[in-house]
């Protein structure tokens, strides 16, 4: 299941930074790709959506959210800890 | 050019049903942000509202009135009746001629689609009833306050989000000074607080889900509320002839564009437009004693407004006080300027400046007066109050103590 989950991301990930997902690499940040605010609450609704998860972030204050966001492979990690958790 | 003054003032919102129960609350701190009740609100994860309690339409209106009034033009009919009593005018002739209703919403009868679309959609039905459209038509409130007080001139309602009510007033202001009407019934309405509105806002991860705290270091975003402001703006010389108590004079106004980011505030723009309403009043920043600020709570606009109101106090920014009333009513979107001129009003008239309160840490990046939660007396003579709406679109209005 994990690669799935890492694939699906990465497309994710890639459409919002207007990449093919093979260009994104797990150790980049959203900044390094270019994803900005919006589209990383587009992302995060994407991710919602595709693993039926609810993703606790606050744009107000991404720093405090339990949704660690600092680079592609956190987001895939903090992803799977959530799909574990709420699927239990 | 002529002059405009306010002679009415009313208004149903979380803070009480009148603008001295409003006033009231202001003073107190209080606030009127509490767990929504709404239907499904257990499907929601933002659960808190400033939602207008002890309302029960059934007091106000008949069953018939209800069929076409969405609960925006119902807080809106109940402002109107406030304020155009207090105004003492009663409209028939050449005066019905010249007298107009431009009010602001951002979502009109969103309560209306949202039941509608339920009947329709979840519930499977085929049929609704024959006045939807005219209910939830974002005109609605405008046309229902020009019918029931025969009010003929120049009537529209502004949709600018956040900003429609600074729009709306600014427009009255702008219909009276240039000789168009010679009085206006002008402020906005909102009431979105349903499921449907409130699970869109939901999606822009900007809510809070426990308090709005504008200006304070742990703020976490922001909180809707609903209801309605509704002033009466006169021509000054007209007032002045009958007598009339006047509530303040307005003085300036200016409108911007950010021409930037579809929801990001730009500084620019709102620096531009509190500029432009110094210059349209040609007062100095040194005049103004108060700013009811946008203040949303969010980390956006909260830093973006300081930064701009810094920009063009320069050194006064340090003696101006800014609150954010927002903290107390919740985020009126459309109808929020109309209820936060209710606050300049009572800075100019009562000498009593509203304060944010939920006020917790300071934050570096909003280091400004903002009277944290306890109002305060402080006499003063100019205010101005901001609205910076999604889009990019802001408003500012400048107001003068009365006499």
């Amino acid at each position: 299941m994990s690669g799935e989950v890492k694939d699906r991301i990465i497309e994710i990930i890639a459409e919002q930074a207007v990449l093919e997902p093979s260009d994104i690499s797990l150790d980049q940040s959203l900044e390094d790709l270019g994803v900005d605010s919006m589209g990383l609450v587009e992302a995060i609704f994407s991710i919602e959506e595709s693993f039926d998860i609810q993703v606790p972030f606050n744009a107000n204050e991404p720093e405090k959210s339990e949704f660690d966001i600092s680079s592609v492979q956190s987001i895939v990690t903090a992803v799977e800890g959530l799909i574990a958790e709420q699927k239990a | 050019m002529h002059r405009v003054v306010i002679t009415g003032a009313g208004t149903i919102n979380p803070l009480g049903h009148s603008v001295s129960d409003t006033f009231a609350a202001m003073k107190d701190g209080r606030s009127g942000i509490g767990e929504l009740d709404i239907r499904d609100v257990d499907r929601l994860a933002i659960r808190i509202g400033g939602q207008v309690r002890g309302y029960n339409p059934d007091d106000r209106f008949n069953r018939q009135q209800q069929a076409l009034y969405d609960r925006f033009t119902q807080f809106t009919l109940i402002a109107a009746e406030e304020a155009i009593a207090q105004s003492g005018l009663e409209f028939g002739g050449r005066l019905a001629a010249e007298t107009g209703v431009v009010l602001g919403t951002s979502g009109g009868g969103l309560g209306t689609l949202d039941d509608n679309y339920r009947a329709v959609y979840e519930e499977g039905k085929n049929r609704v009833h024959p006045f939807i459209v005219p209910k939830l038509m974002n005109n609605a409130a405008a046309s229902h306050v020009s019918m029931t007080y025969n009010l003929k001139g120049p009537s529209f309602t502004v949709a600018t989000a956040c900003a429609s009510s600074n729009h709306a007033m600014g427009q009255a202001f702008g219909l009276i000074r240039a000789g168009f009407a010679r009085v206006m019934v002008t402020g906005g309405s909102e009431s979105m607080l349903c499921f449907g509105g409130i699970k869109a806002w939901e999606g822009l991860r900007v809510m809070s889900k426990d308090a709005c705290r504008p200006f304070s270091a742990n703020r976490n975003g922001m909180v809707q509320g609903e209801g309605a402001g509704v002033f009466v703006f006169e021509e000054y010389e007209h007032a002045k002839k009958r007598g009339a108590e006047i509530l303040a004079e307005v003085v300036g106004f200016s409108m911007t564009a950010d021409a930037s980011d579809i929801v990001m505030p730009s500084q620019r723009g709102a620096a531009r437009a509190i500029a432009g309403a110094l210059k349209d009043a040609r007062i100095n920043a040194d005049q103004v004693g108060y700013i009811n600020a946008h203040g949303t709570g969010t980390a956006a606009n909260d830093k973006t407004e300081c930064a701009a109101v810094a920009t063009v106090f320069g050194r006064h920014a340090d003696r101006v006080m800014i609150s954010s009333t927002k903290s107390m009513h919740g985020h009126l979107i459309g109808g929020t300027g109309a209820v936060e001129l209710l606050a300049c009003l009572m800075a100019l008239r009562e000498g009593v400046i509203a304060p944010t309160i939920g006020y917790e840490e300071p934050d570096p990046e909003c280091a400004l007066d903002v009277v944290p939660n306890e109002a305060r007396e402080a006499k003063v003579d100019h205010v101005l109050s901001n609205a910076f709406a999604f889009g990019g679109l802001n408003a500012v209005l400048a107001l003068k103590r009365a006499g």
